[in-house]
């Protein structure tokens, strides 16, 4: 911890693995060479094991003797080594999530020839690192991620940083369950809402009713039953507890600073299915990149945060106090929190959590046209927003609009849908997007990310593909255009097609949607300095672009990153065809 | 019981292979990233002991599938069995269900009547799903072995209380074509049944209850009914416990 830039390191990583009470052994040689200069080897075991999260005893599949795995430390230009040995009683996998990678070290079983890896196997993952930032790693088999399989990765660039940091810490925020997630995935089956524990009641019936009428709060009920939708569906799964670097609320993970200190954060969203939005109270965040891409900086109070994704930001606290690092999920079913402190044993107030928001007639997207449910009779309202919000390339911006707006909620309040519009008293969030940020703070959204180089690539895309993200809620089935993988038709583009994925969200949850191999340029409205992505988040009912350049070719998978979603078959092929001699 | 479990074996294993291997015949190809991948959930929506002047009893009415998707092997099972005497209702169903819409299943088999007396098999086709507005529906038709054509209607609600203390008015309502004397069945509309059950969701998976069964035989049936002395009017306190796993 004395070393600023390597503040979180292999000490941490076995600190945490050892208050963790893991009797695992941790094999990991950061650092060991023994090839050139440059080749860096390292043995990662995959077992079970025990994790304790808030002094709590639970199950575990653990990479390399931990929750989370070991962080990675590498530099730009480095070969790496890893060799992968199976000792649970499945096959297993690891994916380098966000690196620009050979297919086959790509490590999805079914994929670019790789094969999962068999129980007792070890699998040597070698590849040459073409790229800085932060990632991280994880399983793709078999739902192991949820299980504790996942993992930071952080490169540093061969030329400079992007930005100068005292400290550098990551901070992995992640969703535990003591379920087993085969068990998860077949209650969702037998019954939807299963985990819903937010669903509306005959008691807030009368709460709207009282205040907006019996007639309004009922016709607002008669909608969504007509459509047999359910607008408080925000997350299919709760029961979790929320880690930071697998550490329970309790637990408090904890990073330390001098008051003055330039402290930088990795944020790396590892979540099997949780949405967060992330707040330091007091500490505004400046955010200098996505995804491991760099972005030119922006100050934010708060962001959403896609499962998958990454964001880097530098926080500069002067006052010899301690900061909490909130981060709650969009349903609010608890939180993840963590301290910034000057010294071990500090910790600051833990906010209110903000009231749960309530899906809106607009994330139904009904001006898609793509909803083939019930009749769409009193509808109007809805298509009206749905119109209003999602039309066009600017699409995937909304979300700031509510996000930063003190009035954000009020506008949907006035097109007319009924029941939920924040008439007297206070407010209530409504919508999706609507994160109850305060009135004057600033909310991340993706109309900022800018990236810090303009795009390499300046070509129109000469093909557009669409990508309908569909599924029947009621049945827990989910897909991409209306066919679950096994049965889909994959994606085939030319080597050096320049590409438009137009991604239309026809359901009424938010899927972030990650590409293997290759980053998208997000259409965010900046025109030749869009930013670099490997997962787009599509907000419910709403139509979200991106371009990329085909320059890797491979079978790569490609799919929503909510781990039930994607085993329940939302997930497809995108080949780019090999150069052609 | 027992005895008549043993009694009616090969029946019913045979009720189970023709339900059954249709079902294992049609399962389409695999519908996730996990190749061949099924489910099963089994459930019992009533678990109960009716009180009800001396004829209290003991009955139930439970669904189970195995499958994936788009295809299910479905059982249906309920029954009434009198405290202080024999079964004197028991049905099961065997059917092979397919996904026809984003709500409905489309269902065909056979069922098995166990008691009354004389003993029936039949064919059934079911529609079964979730309407508009949230009711679930199970619509089915009957065809005995003896040619006879009947039918039931069933619907039920869950209004919340609380996100666990759930309220669930119920239906049920049968049909019949023919009048079949000795089964108590006159022709048309045999009987409706209308409960109300008040449930604790201590978790998902076990919830118990209380409530009140009203049930009501309508014109032969009611005739055939009180021809034997019986009630045609039956009012019942319940309690009892829904389960699944």
């Amino acid at each position: 911890m004395n070393k600023p830039i390597s503040g979180f390191s292999r000490r941490d990583a076995l600190k945490l693995a050892g208050a963790a009470g893991i009797a695992g052994t941790l094999v990991v040689y950061p650092g060991r060479r023994s090839f050139a200069s440059s080749t860096k080897e390292y043995t990662l075991n995959v077992e079970t094991g025990r994790i304790a999260v808030d002094g709590v005893s639970s199950n575990a599949i653990l990479m390399g003797g931990s929750v989370p795995a070991p962080t990675m430390r590498w530099r730009e230009g480095d070969e790496v080594v890893v060799y992968a040995t199976n000792r649970l009683d499945v096959p297993t996998s690891i994916h380098w999530h966000g690196l620009l990678i050979e297919g086959v070290m790509d490590g999805a079983p079914g994929f670019n020839g790789f094969v999962a890896i068999q129980p007792g196997e070890t699998y040597t993952y070698r590849f040459k690192l073409r790229q800085a930032g932060t990632y991280w790693y994880h399983s793709h088999s078999a739902m192991q991620e949820q299980q504790g399989m996942y993992g930071a990765i952080v490169i540093e660039p061969s030329g400079r940083e992007p930005v100068r940091a005292d400290r550098d810490y990551v901070v992995v925020l992640s969703d535990h369950t003591q379920e087993d997630p085969k068990r998860v995935l077949s209650n969702l089956k037998a019954d939807a809402g299963y985990y819903n524990y937010g669903k509306r009641t005959l008691i807030d019936f009368f709460r709207d009713a009282s205040r907006d009428g019996f007639n309004i709060a009922l016709k607002d009920r008669l909608d969504w039953g007509e459509m047999r939708m359910d607008p408080t569906d925000l997350a299919d799964v709760t029961g979790y507890t929320f880690l930071v670097n697998g550490r329970g609320p309790q637990d408090n993970w904890t990073a330390l600073f001098k008051p003055g200190e330039r402290v930088r954060l990795r944020f790396i969203n590892a979540s099997a299915m949780s949405f967060f939005d992330v707040r330091i109270p007091g500490l505004p965040m400046t955010v200098f990149s996505a995804d491991g891409q760099n972005v030119q900086p922006v100050r934010v109070d708060e962001f959403r945060f896609g499962v998958g994704e990454t964001y880097d930001v530098i926080v500069l606290p002067r006052d010899d106090k301690a900061f909490t690092i909130f981060a709650e999920p969009i349903d609010r079913s608890g939180y993840a929190r963590a301290t910034l402190a000057p010294r071990e044993g500090m910790e600051a107030a833990i906010p209110e959590q903000r009231p749960r928001t309530i899906l809106s007639m607009a994330d139904m997207g009904m001006a898609h046209g793509g909803m083939d449910h019930g009749s769409m009779t009193g509808m109007d309202h809805g298509s009206m927003a749905g119109g209003a919000m999602s039309g066009g390339a600017m699409a995937g911006m909304d979300h700031s609009k509510m996000g930063g707006a003190p009035m954000a909620g009020m506008d949907h309040g006035a097109m007319g849908h009924g029941g939920a519009a924040a008439e007297g008293g206070e407010r209530r969030p409504f919508g999706w997007a609507d994160a109850s940020t305060p009135p004057g703070a600033k909310a991340l959204d993706y109309a900022d990310l800018k990236a810090s180089t303009p795009n390499p690539d300046g070509r129109e895309p000469n093909h557009e593909i669409e990508v309908r993200l569909t599924g029947i809620m009621e049945r827990y089935m989910w897909n991409l255009n209306g066919r679950p993988f096994g049965k889909d038709e994959p994606i085939r583009v030319a080597y050096g097609d320049r590409v438009r994925l137009k991604f239309v969200n026809t359901t009424m949850m938010a899927h972030p949607m990650h590409l293997h191999g290759m980053f998208v340029e997000l259409e965010n409205g900046q025109t030749d300095r869009k930013p670099r992505k490997h997962v787009v988040v599509v907000p419910p009912g709403k139509t979200v672009s991106a371009v990329l350049t085909a320059n890797e070719p491979g079978d790569w998978p490609f799919h929503c990153h909510l781990i039930y979603h994607m085993e329940a078959g939302m997930m497809t092929r995108f080949i780019v065809e090999p150069k052609s001699a | 019981m027992k005895s008549m479990i043993a009694r009616y074996n090969s029946r019913q294993e045979l009720a189970f292979l023709a339900g059954f291997l249709p079902a294992v015949f049609l399962f389409g190809p695999a519908q996730s990233a996990e190749p061949g991948q099924l489910f099963t959930f089994f459930q019992a929506e009533q678990f109960e002991y009716r009180a009800n002047d001396g004829h209290d009893s003991l009955n139930w009415d439970a669904q189970g599938w195995i499958g994936n998707d788009d295809h299910k092997a479905w059982l249906k099972t309920e029954g009434e069995k009198p405290t202080d005497g024999r079964l004197e209702k028991g049905e099961i169903q065997l059917l092979y269900s397919r996904r026809i819409s984003d709500f409905f299943d489309a269902q065909a088999g056979v069922r098995y009547d166990i008691e009354p007396g004389p003993e029936r098999g039949f064919g059934v086709f079911a529609l079964q799903g979730l309407a508009p507005y949230w009711f679930e529906i199970d619509a089915s038709a009957f065809v005995s072995n003896e040619g006879e054509v009947s039918a039931r209607f069933e619907a039920e609600y869950d209004l919340l209380i609380t996100q666990k203390l759930i309220l669930q008015p119920t239906t049920e309502v049968n049909f019949a074509v023919q009048s079949v004397r000795e089964r108590g069945i006159g022709s048309g509309i045999n009987d409706v049944e209308l409960g109300l059950r008040l449930r604790y969701e201590i978790e998902r998976k076990f919830a118990p209850y209380i409530g009140i069964s009203w049930e009501r035989k309508i014109g032969e049936t009611a005739d055939i009914a009180q021809d034997e002395g019986e009630d045609i009017d039956t009012l019942s306190f319940v309690t009892g416990i829904r389960f699944s796993f």
